[in-house]
Order: structure tokens, then sequence, then C-alpha cells
């Protein structure tokens, strides 16, 4: 046999999903797993509808209201028309087309990017996509995971196929340890704020080295989960035993399981493969992260003050800084642990899964939420809601002061009525940061689940490694 | 797929990098079931005040940007969310082409699903299609996207650069999806190599 030169993870992955190739187009791949939620697929359906189109593998496909469901009693109808008639029409393309979907009123149901994995749909090797940008979080298990817009969410369920340009390849590579009170969510923070939200563009990251490996899977999820904040097309960390153990028992894994996990592990990159890009960064550089701006490479380390938009080389930077602070209503110079808090939401697809929720009950078991703070838990799925309920989370987060809600997308996008009010500042679990991404006029911090568990009971940001109980 | 071949129209500038799609068009516009009437949103909490009144201070509220068709905008257009929605309510404002020294990936390939063409310059030449704008409150340039050239009307000249493949279905504004069930036979025997099941309809 030839020797082949060594490879990526990502071209073998492309490599093996290739379906055609021809001069003057782009290559056309087959993808593996389509997941669809309500908000960008209705458009799509009804494309479908006026050609005369079907569904090519709807077995491929799997459905699940996540944007706009509420997070209150699910027996009372959905209260907005508008988001109620997109539900029902998700229902609806669904029966018709022949979907599996995960409705209101399953278990199953919850956010599109924790069901994947969490069902053992989201397996390595494959290509997933979703319309939806935070896709990038089944990369966790070394699947090619992008998100796309809805003609291409139409075309991918007309010929379980897309026309795709090669993206080239980044290797970020982290060396160390995270220290203690530093989570994964802090090092993609960090990772965010060095490359910037477009040092990634026309790339796809893997994720490598010490501090990556030691990571479970529900952290490597937020590591890739947050990739698309690096403008990166996807984010890619190699299987391993810590996949393969995830994945073990799960719903719909290869019921030769034995077999599926000695294909996976030919799927890491080939020692001598070479990036387009690479950047290596130590893991014991980095403290708890907190954002200050208006996008999520806006952001600085909780020991740290408020930046002056002069303290920025470029131009852009500048104006950039100056704009987000005065949206944020922040004081260069303010030391981050000064800066107050009136919300407190732990939950989306970057935060809202079990070891998240273990996380955070434990910083405030037996404390109370800080009198001038509201503060809720949306967990990522009905699974996970139930998992905590049986571990007693939602006791403590409920005796706490939390309000404990149903699954959903909830005050990441504020789609649904879990909203910020114009000018209140809130600690968030979630991934973005813009204006208005919370509600008009909101002010977002993305922090991590233990962060955002410490700023709802002191009332504002506070460095979690000096607090008695992170001592470990 | 609406066909982009060349455009002449008022140059509009928004000077600010970063621009993601949360603003473009705010996440309570997204419930719609429909494709289209989505411009009356576009920008919608920059455009108007809490009162639904213009707010003066916002690019495209000025009077010398009234009726552009071609965005010039800064580094990073696009970023943040998925949502087509943002290019569908560029395109139902009035909007053909946008300019910028990068956009992010999802975005730029919503762009031409929808007959928009996303063109990337340097940043110089960002800043002096900027400049001119301020010096000329009616400019207009002409797009060519066949000899991937923008012409001035001031006689500027200005070349720039594009994946031919991604140029040349734009050009002929082929319906993607036709085009790939042309594929169909590769498709299958991909499924056959694979071992999957048959399809029922094909």
């Amino acid at each position: 046999m030839i020797s082949q030169a060594p490879q990526t993870m990502f071209q073998k992955i492309w490599d093996q999903h290739l379906v055609h190739k021809e001069p003057g187009r782009q290559a056309l791949i087959y993808i593996d797993l389509h997941l669809v939620h309500e908000v960008t697929s209705p458009q799509a359906f009804e494309g479908l509808r006026l050609a005369n189109r079907s569904v090519r593998r709807p077995e491929f496909t799997v459905a699940t209201p996540d944007h706009n469901v509420p997070t209150t009693d699910r027996l009372l109808p959905i209260a907005d028309p508008i988001s109620r008639q997109q539900v029902e029409t998700l229902r609806e393309n669904c029966k018709e087309f022949g979907i599996k979907l995960y409705d209101l009123d399953s278990i199953n149901q919850g956010i599109v990017h924790v069901i994947g994995p969490e069902l053992g749909l989201t397996q390595p090797g494959m290509t997933i996509v979703c319309g939806d940008s935070h896709t990038s979080t089944h990369g966790a298990f070394g699947a090619f995971a992008f998100g796309i817009g809805t003609s291409e969410v139409e075309h991918v369920l007309a010929t379980q196929t897309l026309p795709q340009t090669q993206p080239k390849t980044f290797e970020i590579r982290v060396d160390g340890e995270l220290l203690p009170g530093v989570t994964s969510k802090d090092l993609i923070l960090y990772i965010i704020g060095q490359i910037s939200t477009s040092g990634g563009s026309g790339h796809v990251v893997e994720y490598s080295g010490q501090a990556i490996r030691n990571l479970t899977m529900e952290q490597r999820m937020t590591i890739c989960n947050m990739s698309i904040e690096a403008g990166a097309r996807a984010g890619l960390i190699a299987p391993d035993e810590i996949t393969f153990e995830y994945l073990r028992g799960r719903a719909h894994v290869p019921q030769d399981f034995e077999a599926a996990i000695e294909k996976w592990r030919q799927l890491p990159t080939d020692e001598g493969a070479v990036f387009d890009k690479q950047i290596t960064f130590h893991a014991n550089n980095i403290a708890p992260q907190i954002t200050w701006g208006t996008n999520p490479g806006q952001v600085t380390a909780v020991d740290a003050c408020v930046p002056n938009p002069s303290d920025f080389s470029e131009e852009h930077e500048q104006q950039s800084a100056a704009a987000a602070l005065e949206y944020m209503g922040l004081q260069p110079g303010t030391p981050m642990t000064e800066i107050m808090v009136d919300r407190v939401f732990i939950g989306s697809c970057t935060n809202s899964r079990i070891e998240d929720l273990r996380l955070a009950a434990s910083l405030v078991n037996g404390k109370q939420v800080h009198e001038r703070v509201n503060a809720m838990v949306v967990p990522g799925s009905g699974v996970i809601k139930k998992q905590a309920e049986e571990e007693g989370l939602d006791v403590i987060f409920k005796e706490a002061g939390f309000d404990w809600r149903e699954a959903g997308c909830s005050m990441c996008l504020g789609m649904n009525p879990d909203q910020l009010a114009s000018g209140e500042r809130c600690a968030s679990t979630s991934n973005r940061n813009f204006e208005g991404r919370q509600g008009k006029g909101s002010r977002t911090h993305l922090v991590s689940p233990s962060m955002a568990a410490a700023a709802a009971i002191a009332g504002h940001f506070v460095d979690i490694r000096n607090l008695p109980s992170e001592k470990s | 797929m609406e066909p982009f071949k060349s455009h002449q129209g008022l140059v509009a500038v928004i000077n600010r990098a970063n621009v993601d799609t949360d603003q473009i068009i705010p996440k309570q516009f997204l419930k719609r079931i429909e494709r289209t009437g989505f411009g009356q949103f576009l920008f919608f909490d920059w455009r108007f005040d809490d009162q639904g009144n213009d707010r003066p201070e916002f690019e495209l509220n000025q009077p010398e940007n009234k009726g552009a068709s071609i965005l010039v905008a800064g580094r990073n257009f696009g970023s943040g969310s998925s949502r087509e929605h943002a290019v569908w309510a560029l395109a139902d404002f009035g909007f053909r082409c946008v300019i910028a020294e990068s956009y992010s990936d999802i975005f730029y390939n919503n762009c031409f699903k929808n007959g928009v063409l996303p063109i990337v310059l340097d940043s110089d030449t960002i800043h002096q299609l900027m400049d001119r704008k301020q010096n000329q409150a009616d400019f207009q340039l002409n797009v060519d996207l066949a000899s991937q050239t923008i012409v001035g009307d001031d006689g500027l000249k200005i070349e720039f650069e594009i994946d031919p493949v991604m140029k040349q279905p734009l050009l002929e504004g082929l319906d993607d999806i036709g085009q790939t069930m042309k594929q169909e036979e590769k498709i299958t025997a991909y499924e056959l190599a694979h071992k999957m099941a048959p399809v029922s309809q094909p």
C-alpha cells in the first residue's frame, strides 16, 4: 500500500464525505445529520412545497422547537401568537415530510445542540448541519459540524448534500492545565479575546493540547460551541476515550459500538500533518473571564479593569470599544469585580448541561441570591432537567432564590418572554453579548456558570478563585 | 435564484466593524414564517427609537443615504447568528451589493443564495470609498461582476477578487438545488458505497 501524506482530522472527514467535485463548481459533500428548529426552517419547507420536492433522507433529519418556547408552564399554550404559529408550523412540516420531532411534550425536547449529543445522534467523523450558527458545538465529538442559512437548510432537506468550499485548517493548541476556578468557558473566551471575533474566519479550528484533552465532553462542547464567536467555520476536538465513554449506551449510537470505536480511532490528526495556521496558548496564564463589551472578543480577566479605548492599537478597535462602553454604561478603569448585576442567566447551548448546573449549584448551595438580583436557571433539555432534579440541584437553586425553568434557548436570545429590560445588566452563561441580544437595551456580560452563580449571590462580579468553596 | 450581473446605485456607508446579524435583523422579527417583507425591520433598533421614530444619527436615516443600494461597511460584517433573514432584510430594503473588508462565513454564503453580491476589498480601498462618499453625497458606483470591476461616477476604478466557484452561479442565477439534483447518480452511488438503504423517493 502506498503510504499517504499525514492528514488533519478535518481533511479525513472532508474526504470521506466528498460526493462530487468538478472544475468551476464547489465541492458537493454528504451530510450525515441535519438538525432542524422552528426559526430557520419554515421558509425551507415552504421552498420544498413550491418546487414539489420531498425530503431525501428524513431518517437523517431530527427536529425540536427550542428558540421560541416558553420556559414556564408547558401545559399552557404559547401566549405569543407568532411564536405559537412558528412552533406549530414546525410540527406540521415534520408531519408532512416524515421527520422525527422531539416536541414540547417530550422529555427529549431541548436546545437542538444539547439533545443531539445527549441522544447519541452526534458521533465522531460525521458531517452535521443545522440552520443555527452554534452547530459548531457538535465538533467536540470530532464531527465537522457547521451552521447554515435557510436556503442551505432547504438544499440539505432536498438532497442530503451541500455545495461547499473547503475551509482552511487552524490548530489552536492549549498546553498545560487550567487552574482551579477556571473553566472551559473562560478558556474559549480568552482565546476569542486573543484572536478576535474574526480570527477563525474561513477556517475549521482544531483544538489540541493537554488542557483540551483533560476536558470532559460537556466542557469540550462549550469550547466548540463558541468557535463561531471566533468567526470559525467549525470547531473540532479529536475523539478519545472520554468521547467514547460519553457516547456508550446512548440511544442512537451504532449497534456494534466497539467496531464504531475502532473506526473513530482513525480520525485524529496524523503526526506531522500541517495546518494552514497554528497558535499555542498556555492554560496557566488564564484567569476567569468576563466580557465588558458588545462582542465576545471584548473580554478581560476578572481581576482586571474595564479597558480604555486608547488601550487598543487599531483604530477600528478603539471605535468599537468606545461604542461598546457607552452602550454598556461602563467607565474605563472600573475593576470588573465592582460591576453590579441585575440579572443572572444560567443556560443556553453553551452552558446548560448537567455539569454546568452542578458547578453553579456548588456555588449557591446554602446561600441566597442577592436581594437586587433576579436569577434563573434554564436546563438545556428535558433530560437534563430531570437528572438535575434527581440530584436535588433544583432544590438548591430554588432555595437560594433562583427560578428553575423548562428547557429551551430562553434568555440567550430572548425570542421567548425571557428577556432583559432596557438598561438591565446580566451575568450570562450564554455566547453573545451583542447589543440588544437579551432584550432591547440589555447589557450582557458573558461568564462561566460558576462566575454567574457567584455574581448572583454577591450582586456583583467576584473572583471565584478567592471564594473558600473554590479552593480545592 | 436571482442573478447578479451588474448594478449601478447610490452608496451608503456604515463605518462600523463587527456589525452582527442581531443588529441587521433583531430576533423579534425572526418569528415570521415568510421569506419576504423583512426590509421594514432592517437595523430596527439602530433605525428607530422606542416610539418608532427615525433616529437621525443612524447612517441609513440620513438623507444622502436614502435609496442607496450599495452598502460599504467595516470589517467582519454579518458576524454572529446564521439567520438568513439578515440578507433577506438587506435585499428587501434595496441593497444589491455589500462592500467590506471581510464577512462572517455564513453571512457571506447566504448573500449568494439571494442575489446579493458581497465584495471584499482591502482596508485602504474601503476607506477611499468612504472618503468619496463623505465628499460627494450622491456618490454612485457601478459594479460589474463578470469583469470584477467597480467604477465610480467620478472615474474611480477598482478591481475585486471573487472565487470563480461562487461567481459563476451568481452570474447565472442558477437554482442550486436543481444543479445538485443533476448529480443524483453520484449521490446515490455515495449512499450505496456507504451501505445506506436506497431512498424511497429520490
